[in-house]
């Protein structure tokens, strides 16, 4: 387990990067299926609807899914190609570029880049791989001044809080708790207008943007052919954020390399569509590279960091199709249990059916153990995934290493071993099954149904449904002729 | 008939055996109204599913092995559920590929499965049904069945021939009701809640009967709507399609 991965579990960073809640999943989960106002924010997220109707303009939907999970597929194939061919064409254009191989190195360059341009004030876009490695903290440890500008990324900062969403890192907040954080730290009379609230933070932000020296981004993809940063944004802070400080850092795993600028074109064509429903987002930004002699703006200094912290491991598995990943959101938007519980119950970075397959990869199956397990394995996320990764079959695989691994309960162990063992035993199973049928039938009584069954897992909301008290192997062999 | 007879092996499944055998029998009744000559292989037990969705690879093997040893002589093999046909059909390459001289056995009965009601209406060609059902029903689409077995027609076609019967389509039959096998107990509030939601969808059609295709599904939302203190009934549709809804 690498130290932030550590530090993530044990929730002893820093201030402002704020820490998923401690405890196991299963306590996460039920607090959160407890608190009132997540479960009204929850029930009014609804990004699954925005997607259908923006892909039911596209006809050729299927087939744009299937050319962009080949186009990720190419780049992981030769990764160390790709990534060689952006470094040379950024480096050709004026970027600096770094590899980062643990998430301690990721704090480490970018602290020595701020020192070595002796920045006070670094506004932030939107980054998840940031959040990783608890960048925030460690720049705060540095003694500087650490602003996300992203609305989301913004409220969840004073909140003291982490993103629950890789999009829509707020989405667990009502607008209530907005209006209360921004009356607490703008010292401003409190407000609830959606509108007044936006205009607020905009007013609050500008000032940042203005005063900032060094910008943070993110990077949707990496470019090859032409050593490009692609930021896609809705609000334009990513923007801000690249060109207004004299600085500009962004860091993204190594993962996001795609091969060439038409290749950009066609997976943008289902990320926007995927994440929001936009068929396209309202910025799409390509740096390449610092300000030119001839340009009117741009940072003078332009620097990206790749993150490899564990990426390459996963490279190297048969979990591998999950680092086609675009980080659209659908397969959590999608999801009945992400819908539920929200994204802080996943206890690290990447909430929902991706957090549950790259969170055990990213830092190690022992300290994940129920995430893999936490899935009804309905496949919505898999039908929706614009580059066809197969989720459920990856959480799948997780599981088979789990028991490999010995992780799994050994209740659970000895249960599935029993049950196994007698079904491989067809007159022996015949004889137990006749017996539970019966005991059932008692078991459920007038009503039918089972109110209380060792456990509680299944009975704790609910019935069981009593056995019909024969089975149907018995009723058959006796069936008249 | 001019046709020879289909030759069928009827799957009962592990929870049909166990929890509702009025589900096997009114599969058969099904089968043998549309001509279907049916066996049931006798030492019959489970797929494998919860041992392979559990991480237990062995033990889904040894179950997926016997399962297809018991069937390869049939011509067509039906199961009364989407999500273990779905197992044989979908998982089944993949679990027993390290097998490769019970290939051409495994690649039979793979081909040959079908999910009832997708049986009923693309094979066997079925018309008519028995079932009579004087009232409203909305069917839930069970993820296997939809997703991997692309059964969702088939069961809404038999149902419109059910005499009496009015289907009345909830917001949204697709949406998983929370079971997930082994996922509803080891994570029961969740799983709980999840059925709450399906449930609040059912409740708000004003249907009689929520129909659907898989025992575990139905386990689920009928224990969840027991629990709620509804009395809206939950059936399988061969159950209504045969018209043995009841004891
Ligand atoms: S796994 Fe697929 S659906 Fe989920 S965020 Fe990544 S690209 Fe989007």
């Amino acid at each position: 387990m690498t130290e932030a991965a550590q530090e993530a579990f044990s929730g002893t960073g820093g201030p402002g990067t704020a820490r998923p809640q401690g405890g196991t999943f299963s306590g996460r989960a039920h607090d959160k299926l407890h608190d009132a106002k997540v479960q009204r924010a929850m029930r009014n997220f609804n990004l699954a609807a925005a997607r259908s109707r923006a892909m039911a303009e596209l006809p050729e939907l299927e087939d744009i899914r299937t050319a962009a999970a080949a186009i990720r597929d190419t780049a992981l194939a030769d990764l160390d190609v790709w990534l060689e061919r952006f470094e040379t064409e950024a480096t050709r254009r004026g970027v600096k570029v770094h590899w980062a191989e643990t998430h301690a190195d990721v704090n480490r360059i970018v602290a020595a880049i701020a020192r070595e341009a002796g920045v006070r004030k670094v506004i932030k876009s939107k980054s998840m791989v940031s959040e990783e490695s608890h960048l925030n903290a460690a720049l705060e440890a540095e003694g500087l001044e650490v602003v996300e500008t992203d609305l989301g990324e913004y409220i969840i900062q004073l909140a003291g809080e982490t993103p629950s969403h890789i999009i829509a890192p707020a989405i667990h907040k009502t607008r209530e708790d907005v209006a209360d954080l921004f009356h607490q730290h703008h010292g401003t009379p409190r407000k609830t207008g959606i509108p007044e609230l936006t205009m607020e933070a905009r007013a609050v932000l500008r000032g940042h943007f203005l005063s900032g020296d060094m910008g943070i981004s993110g990077g949707n993809f990496l470019v090859a052919e032409t050593g490009s940063v692609v930021l896609v944004t809705n609000e334009g802070n990513g923007r801000m954020v690249s060109t207004m400080p004299r600085v500009h850092v962004a860091i993204t795993g190594i993962e996001k390399v795609i091969p060439t600028l038409e290749d950009v074109a066609c997976v943008l064509r289902v990320l926007t569509r995927s994440a929001t429903g936009q068929s396209i987002s309202n910025y799409v930004t390509l740096a390449t590279g610092p300000k030119g002699a001839g340009d009117a703006d741009g940072p003078e200094e332009m620097h990206v960091v790749l993150v490899d912290a564990g990426r390459s491991t996963v490279l190297g598995s048969d979990m591998r199709e999950a680092l086609r990943c675009i980080r659209c959101g659908a397969c959590m938007n999608h999801c009945p249990v992400y819908q539920n519980i929200g994204g802080h119950a996943y206890g690290w970075v990447y909430p929902g059916p991706i957090g549950s397959v790259l969170t055990p990869s990213y830092i190690g199956l022992e300290n994940a153990v129920d995430l893999p397990n936490a899935a009804t394995l309905c496949n919505q996320c898999g039908v929706v995934c614009p580059v066809r990764i197969p989720l459920p079959d990856l959480m799948r695989k997780l599981r088979e290493k789990q028991v490999e691994a010995g992780l799994r309960p050994r209740w659970e162990r000895a249960g599935l071993r029993v049950w196994s063992w007698f079904a491989q035993r067809p007159a022996l199973y015949a004889l137990a099954t006749r017996l539970a049928a019966r005991v059932g039938r008692l078991l459920g009584g007038k009503r039918r149904a089972i109110g209380r069954l060792p456990g509680g897992g299944w009975t704790g909301e609910r019935d069981f449904p009593a056995p019909q008290g024969r089975t149907f192997r018995e009723l058959y062999a006796r069936r008249p002729r | 008939m001019a046709h020879p007879p289909l030759r069928v092996g009827l799957f009962v499944t592990c929870l049909v055996d166990l929890m509702r055998p009025r589900i096997g029998f009114a599969a058969l009744k099904l089968l043998k109204g549309a001509g279907c000559e049916v066996v049931v292989p006798e030492g019959q037990t489970c797929c494998g599913q919860p041992a392979y969705n559990s991480g237990d690879r062995r033990a889904a093997q040894a179950l997926a092995r016997k399962m297809v040893r018991e069937f390869e002589s049939c011509e067509h093999v039906v199961v009364p559920s989407g999500s273990c046909s779905g197992m044989i059909r979908a998982h089944y390459p993949e679990l027993l590929a390290e097998f490769p001289e019970e290939r051409a056995a495994l690649d039979r009965v793979v081909a040959r499965t079908r999910e009832l009601t997708d049986f009923l209406v693309n094979v066997a060609g079925l018309t008519t049904v028995p079932g009579q059902f004087a009232g409203t029903v909305t069917y839930h689409d069970s993820c296997s069945g939809l997703r991997e077995m692309g059964v969702k027609s088939q069961p809404r076609a038999l149902l419109a021939g059910v005499r009496g019967l009015t289907l009345k389509e909830m917001a949204t039959p697709e949406y998983c009701c929370g079971f997930g096998g082994t996922f509803a107990v080891k994570y029961g509030e969740i799983s709980a809640r999840i059925a709450d939601r399906k449930c609040d969808d059912v409740a708000a059609t004003q249907a009689d009967a929520v129909v659907l295709g898989d025992l575990g599904c139905m386990l689920n939302i009928e224990g969840r709507i027991l629990r709620r203190g509804e009395s809206t009934r939950v059936y399988h549709v061969a159950e209504v399609l045969a018209g043995v809804e009841d004891d």
